[in-house]
């Protein structure tokens, strides 16, 4: 019998793998293999993507934690408008699109040997690694301001324990009390957070605890949505919410956990409640990594998200700087999808193309007046920058009908972007 | 694939099918942020996937122009050129 071509080439490899054993066997017949670090929302989505992109790979999500907290809508938790359970996913339908869950911390990466140290010592080999670890604290950036004293002045910039301890500062709190948020300077994750936060805070206090002040001492002189949260603050909250913005003396210089005190160049506040949101930096495997510059973030190229200072490694959602792009759930949902199309072009041998994204984040100011602002993004002179003349915040001028609507669809966003990442 | 995609797309010209791919064209897959892919969803945000081609680039062309008022969608079809509205829309029509 005359053997085909084809079948010719079956038996060479079958009589390469009885030779060479079962190592080469099983690496010609498993496909490329890429490693996820971080199951947020940008390193969930990106893993499900790859899978999508193409069946073939073998995608491996390294995540210590078996249940992911939202930080979306964590503020309405805070005021005990939602309870924390609303904000917390398994990782059980992902596990479910064939991806391996490692449950573990990455505590090393050997760029040039293409491989990830694991906590127990391990070693996982890859053919591209997607790094997406979100945000670490700069303890001790501000002074004063370390875990122990985020303890008494909680930051609740990670959904959990934070933002339970912040909520239940708040309801212990007797009436008449110095409500105190600290925002930091840019860049840090969810540019109108604080202010969503702020106005909550103030809702709570103006139903729950009317004679009490709510003060935000700020590291910047404008904000995102700054308008129309200024106008909702004015109309909703006059007399209970001021803003001091650096000009006017807003930077916190240091704090005093056992007091409760915050120092600004201009004088002292002692609070009965204070929130300290501190300034951040790429989660810490970035940094162990390589992939970080001096800025504490990781800059990367636009059209694929590989790390500029790294080959290899892609890095996604807060700890990347993406150009215009703000650090939020919807631009590391957006962001991950473009990476894994990017990752299944390269290992298949391709070239990626040239990426659209797109961001929308809506902020509560109260229960049900919700605002918005949405961008679209391109790679322009090796940055991802605003697609000219799109783009923008809710008009100033839109009727409460509208407020009402886009804190309805505000909750349908958190209800489909979970359910993308996670659902 | 391609045939039965521009089969199912009708008008749609070679040039706008050979765009179709497995592979969303620009954009596309960042519409998923809103607009539910997963069946397990429930949004008032309407499914684009099976959605009718010609519908989405109206949709767009008027949330684009101002014809139509969005809340956020006249915001986002400003960063879209007709060419990639045709793709995404055909890309979209073509899903199940």
């Amino acid at each position: 019998m005359k053997a085909t071509r084809r079948q010719f080439l079956e038996l060479s490899a079958a009589a390469a793998a009885a030779v060479l054993g079962p190592r080469l066997a099983r690496a010609q017949t498993s496909g490329p293999r890429v490693v996820v670090v971080g199951g947020g929302f940008a390193g969930a989505s990106c893993a499900r993507a790859l899978r999508q992109a193409d069946p073939k790979i073998a995608v491996t999500l390294v995540e210590p934690n078996a249940t992911f907290t939202a930080c979306p809508f964590s503020n309405s938790v805070i005021v005990g408008m939602r309870e924390l359970s609303a904000q917390q996913f398994t990782y059980e339908r992902v596990a479910a699109d064939g991806i391996t869950i490692l449950r573990t911390s990455a505590t090393a990466v050997d760029a040039p040997a293409r491989s990830v140290t694991l906590a127990d010592g391990a070693k996982l080999a890859y053919d591209r690694l997607v790094l997406a670890p979100g945000i670490d604290i700069r303890w001790g950036a501000l002074a004063g301001y370390d875990e122990a004293a985020s303890a008494q002045l909680p930051h609740a910039w990670r959904a959990g324990d934070q933002t339970l301890l912040l909520r239940r500062q708040l309801e212990a709190m007797d009436d008449g009390g110095l409500v105190v948020i600290a925002a930091p300077a840019n860049p840090f994750r969810c540019p109108p957070g604080p202010y969503e936060r702020a106005s909550l805070i103030a809702h709570f206090l103006k139903t729950k605890k009317p004679k009490s002040k709510l003060l935000v001492l700020d590291a910047k002189d404008t904000f995102s949505k700054q308008r129309l949260f200024q106008a909702a603050w004015a109309e909703l909250y006059p007399g209970l919410l001021e803003w001091v913005p650096l000009s006017k003396g807003g930077n916190v210089t240091s704090v005093d956990a056992a007091t409760r005190t915050l120092v600004t160049d201009f004088g002292k506040h002692q609070a009965k409640v204070a929130n300290v949101i501190p300034p951040q930096k790429a989660g810490r495997i970035a940094e162990v990594a390589g992939v970080t510059d001096r800025s504490g973030w990781c800059p990367i190229d636009p059209v694929t998200f590989e790390s500029k200072l790294q080959a290899g490694i892609h890095v996604i959602g807060d700890a990347a700087i993406a150009g215009a792009m703000p650090k939020s759930a919807f631009a590391a949902n957006s962001q991950a999808k473009v990476c894994a199309a990017a990752v299944a072009a390269l290992v298949a041998g391709g070239t990626p193309s040239s990426p659209k994204l797109i961001n929308t984040c809506y902020s509560l100011v109260a229960p049900d007046y919700g605002i918005s602002v949405a961008g679209v993004y391109q790679p322009t002179s090796g940055q991802l920058a605003d697609v000219p003349g799109a783009g923008g915040v809710s008009p100033s001028d839109a009727p409460r009908e509208t407020r009402k609507a886009e804190a309805v669809l505000a909750e349908a966003w958190f209800r489909t972007i979970t359910g993308e990442a996670f659902g | 694939m391609h045939r039965v995609v521009a089969a199912a797309i009708g008008l749609a010209s070679i040039a706008a099918a050979a765009v179709v791919a497995a592979e969303p064209p620009a954009g596309a897959a960042a519409c998923s942020g809103c607009h539910p892919s997963s069946p397990r969803v429930t949004s008032p945000v309407v499914r684009l996937a099976g959605r009718d081609r010609a519908e989405i680039i109206k949709a767009m062309q008027d949330f684009r122009s101002g014809a139509r008022a969005g809340t956020v969608m006249d915001r986002i079809a400003k960063g879209f050129t007709d060419a990639e509205i045709q793709a995404i829309a055909a890309w979209y029509a073509s899903q199940k």
